[in-house]
C-alpha cells in the first residue's frame, strides 16, 4: 500500500458538519460530461463546466511554467561565470525575453484567476457555474492562441530581443518579430478581460441567497478586486500595443520625438497597465492564503473586513502608481515626487494584509501541513518583497538601483516568492479538492524545502550585486560581479530540481484511487462542503452559508 | 410592471430625443462658438450617451452598486488621463 501520512495526520482534523453528511459516492464532474453530448477528448475541449475549464488551464499553465523555468535557468547558467558559458549573446537576449514574457503573460497573470479561480470562485460562493460559461471557454482558446502565436513568433524571422517591455525606439527599430509577439500579448490580454468580466458578473449576480458581501470568502474577494483591475487595466495593454504594430507597420510617428511623438509616452501607456498587472498577479495570492492561515490555525481570520478593505484598497492604489518605473525616463520632478509618494501608499494596505495573517496564527491551534509551509514562506518572501520595493519606490535610491539586479531580485521576490509561492500553496490547498486524491506529505515538503532554498541562494546574491550597480540583462559582466553571479547560479541548480520534485509529487498523486475526504483539512468555506471532486452541479443541495465564512467553532481540533 | 420592460411609448420618446439632439449636433456644428465648440458637443454627446445607457442599456433601474460599478470605470479612465498631466504638464 502506498504510504499516505495525511491520512493520519488529518483524519482526526477533520471537520465534522457539513463534510460528513455527504459521501462521496456522489459521481464527480470527471464522469459527468458537460454538455452531455460530448465524449472522450471532445468532452474537454468543448466543455461549459468550469471546473473543467479550470484543469485545461492548469495543464496548459504548467508547461509555459515549465518551459519558462527551464529558459529562466539557462540565462542565469550562462551568467554564472564572466565571458560565453552556454549560449551566444543574442540568444541570451531572446531567451530572458521569452523567460519574461512566457512567465507573465502566460503563467503568473492568468494561473490564480484562471485556474483557482474558474475552479472555486463558483463554489465559495454556493452557485453551480460562472454567469457566462461559453465566454469562459472563449477565454480559454483565445489564451491558447496567444500561446500558440508565441511559439510561432520563436521559429519566424528570430525571437524578440527585446525584454518583455517592448520598450520603444528599439521595439519599433528591431528587425526581430516583435509584432507577432506583440498581437500574441494582445489576445491574451483580451481572454484576461473576458475572466475577470465572467467573474465580476458572477459573484454580482450569481451568489447563494444569504450571502451577503461581507459573507463572501476572502479568495473570492480577492479574485473580485483582481477582476476589476483586470477589466479596466488590460484594455490600456492592448491599445498600447496595437500602437506599436501601427508604429512598426505604417511608421506614425507616435512615439518618434522628430515626428512630434513622444517615447515616454509609451512607458506611461505600457506601465499604466503592467503595473496595475503586478496585482492581478499578487492578489489573488493574497487571496489564498488568506484562506489557509485560518484553516491551518484553526483560528478565525484576524480582521475579514481589513482585509477585504485591503485587497480594494491595493487594486485601487495600485492602478495608480504606475510611473514608478520611470524615475530615470526624463518624466518631470513634480511626477516622480507625486508618484513616489502614491507608491508608498500601496504599502499600507500590503502591510495590513501581513498584520492580519500573522496575528491570526497567532495563539491559533497550529496545524503544520504542505499548504501552510508554503504559506509561510511566501509571507516571509513577500515581505522580502514588500519592503524593498519600497527601496525603488523612494525617488533618490531608485536612482542608483533603477535598472540594475536588485530590480531584477525584488521583483522575483514579490512575483516568484509571492505569487509563485501562493500558487504552491494553493496547489497543494485544494489539489484533494481538485482531484479527490491526496499527495505525498513528505516529498511536498522536501521540495517547498529545496525550493526557498535554492530561492535564497538565488535571488540574495541579486540585491547585492544591483547594489553594486551591476545592471540587469547584460550578458557579459566586471570580474568584481562574479562571486555573486556563481552563487545565483548555485541557487538555481538547487531550486529547479526543487520545483521538479513538486511537479512529479502531485503528477504522482494522480495514480492513487480517489479517495480524499471532501474535507481533508477541517476548512470552513463552501467549497469544503462538497465532495471531493464535486459533482458537476458543485452542490447536491443548495448550499447554506454561514454568517461568517470563518467560523471554527464547530470544526473540532486535535 | 417589471421595470425592466419599459414601454414601447417610452423608448420611442428616449430614440425621438437621440434624434433630436443629433440634429442640435449638426446644427450646432455649423456655428462658430470659438473656443467653446468642442465644450458644447462633448456635453451633448455626453447626453445622448447618458440616455442610451440609463433607457436602453436600464442602468437607471440598476441597484446602486451597478451605477457605481459603471461611474467608477468612467472616473479611472479619468484618472489614468488626467494623471499623466503630472508628468506632461510639468516637464
Amino acid at each position: 500500500m502506498i504510504p499516505r501520512p495525511w491520512a493520519v495526520s488529518t483524519e482526526r482534523n477533520r471537520a465534522i458538519p457539513m463534510g460528513e453528511t455527504m459521501s462521496n459516492a456522489v459521481t464527480s464532474f470527471y464522469d459527468t460530461p458537460f454538455p452531455a453530448r460530448f465524449r472522450g477528448v471532445w468532452s474537454w475541449l468543448f466543455t461549459l463546466d468550469h471546473k473543467r475549464i479550470a484543469l485545461l488551464y492548469l495543464g496548459a499553465a504548467t508547461f509555459w511554467f515549465i518551459i519558462a523555468v527551464v529558459l529562466g535557468f539557462l540565462v542565469r547558467m550562462e551568467l554564472m561565470t564572466p565571458g560565453r558559458t552556454i549560449m551566444g549573446a543574442e540568444t541570451y537576449n531572446a531567451a530572458f525575453t521569452l523567460h519574461g514574457v512566457i512567465m507573465i503573460f502566460l503563467f503568473v497573470i492568468p494561473a490564480m484567476p484562471a485556474i483557482f479561480g474558474n475552479f472555486l470562485l463558483p463554489i465559495q460562493i454556493g452557485t453551480d457555474d460562472v454567469f457566462f460559461p461559453k465566454l469562459n471557454l472563449l477565454s480559454w482558446y483565445l489564451y491558447m492562441l496567444g500561446g500558440a502565436l508565441a511559439i510561432v513568433s520563436l521559429f519566424a524571422d528570430g525571437p524578440p530581443d527585446t525584454g518583455w517591455t517592448f520598450y520603444v525606439p528599439f521595439s519599433v527599430s528591431t528587425q526581430t518579430n516583435v509584432g507577432l509577439t506583440l498581437t500574441a500579448a494582445f489576445i491574451l490580454g483580451l481572454s484576461s478581460m473576458l475572466t475577470g468580466l465572467n467573474f465580476i458578473t458572477t459573484v454580482h449576480r450569481m451568489r447563494v441567497p444569504g450571502m451577503g458581501w461581507l459573507q463572501i470568502p476572502l479568495f473570492t474577494w480577492s479574485l473580485y478586486a483582481t477582476a476589476w483591475v483586470q477589466l479596466l487595466a488590460t484594455p490600456v495593454l492592448s491599445i498600447t500595443l496595437l500602437l506599436v504594430v501601427f508604429e512598426r507597420v505604417f511608421g506614425t510617428g507616435l512615439f518618434d520625438p522628430a515626428r512630434g511623438g513622444d517615447p515616454v509616452l509609451y512607458q506611461h501607456l505600457f506601465w499604466m497597465y503592467s503595473h496595475p498587472a503586478v496585482y492581478i498577479m499578487i492578489l489573488p495570492g493574497m487571496g489564498v492564503i488568506s484562506e489557509i492561515i485560518p484553516v491551518f490555525s484553526r483560528k478565525s481570520i484576524f480582521g475579514y473586513k481589513a482585509i477585504v478593505g485591503s485587497s480594494i484598497g491595493i487594486a485601487t492604489a495600485g492602478s495608480l502608481v504606475w510611473a514608478h518605473h520611470m524615475f530615470t525616463s526624463g518624466m518631470s520632478d513634480v511626477a516622480v515626487f507625486v508618484f513616489s509618494f502614491l507608491t508608498f501608499i500601496v504599502a499600507v494596505p500590503s502591510a495590513i494584509k501581513v498584520f492580519s495573517w500573522v496575528s491570526t496564527m497567532y495563539k491559533g491551534s497550529i496545524l503544520m501541513t504542505p499548504p501552510l509551509f508554503f504559506a509561510l514562506c511566501f509571507i516571509y518572501l513577500f515581505s522580502v518583497g514588500g519592503l524593498t520595493g519600497l527601496v525603488l519606490g523612494a525617488a533618490g535610491p531608485n536612482i542608483q538601483v533603477h535598472d540594475t539586479h536588485f530590480v531584477v531580485a525584488h521583483f522575483h521576490f514579490v512575483m516568484f516568492g509571492g505569487t509563485g509561492f501562493s500558487f504552491f500553496a494553493g496547489l497543494h490547498f485544494w489539489w484533494p479538492k481538485m482531484f479527490g486524491r491526496m499527495y505525498h506529505f513528505k516529498r511536498a515538503y522536501l521540495s517547498a524545502i529545496l525550493i526557498v532554498t535554492g530561492f535564497m541562494l538565488h535571488y540574495v546574491p541579486m540585491f547585492i550585486l544591483g547594489l553594486q550597480g551591476m545592471p540587469r540583462r547584460y550578458y557579459d559582466y566586471l570580474e568584481q560581479f562574479a562571486p555573486g553571479n556563481f552563487f545565483a547560479g548555485l541557487g538555481a541548480l538547487i531550486m529547479v530540481p526543487g520545483l521538479f520534485l513538486m511537479v512529479i509529487n502531485l503528477m504522482v498523486s494522480l495514480k492513487q484511487p480517489v479517495d480524499a475526504p471532501a474535507d481533508p483539512w477541517g476548512g470552513t468555506t463552501l467549497e469544503w462542503s462538497v465532495p471531493s471532486p464535486p459533482p458537476l452541479h458543485n452542490f447536491i443541495e443548495r448550499p447554506r452559508p454561514g454568517k461568517y465564512p470563518y467560523d471554527f467553532s464547530r470544526v473540532r481540533t486535535p | 410592471m417589471d421595470p425592466h420592460i419599459q414601454s414601447y411609448k417610452k423608448l420611442g420618446g428616449v430614440l425621438g430625443v437621440l434624434l433630436v439632439l443629433t440634429a442640435v449636433t449638426v446644427g450646432v456644428s455649423r456655428l462658430d462658438l470659438g473656443s467653446l465648440s468642442l465644450g458644447v458637443a462633448m456635453v451633448i454627446a455626453g447626453t445622448k450617451s447618458a440616455l442610451v445607457l440609463l433607457f436602453f442599456m436600464h442602468l437607471k433601474y440598476e441597484s446602486w452598486l451597478i451605477r457605481g460599478s459603471f461611474l467608477m470605470t468612467i472616473g479611472v479612465l479619468a484618472l489614468f488621463i488626467g494623471f499623466m498631466f503630472w508628468d506632461v504638464g510639468f516637464r
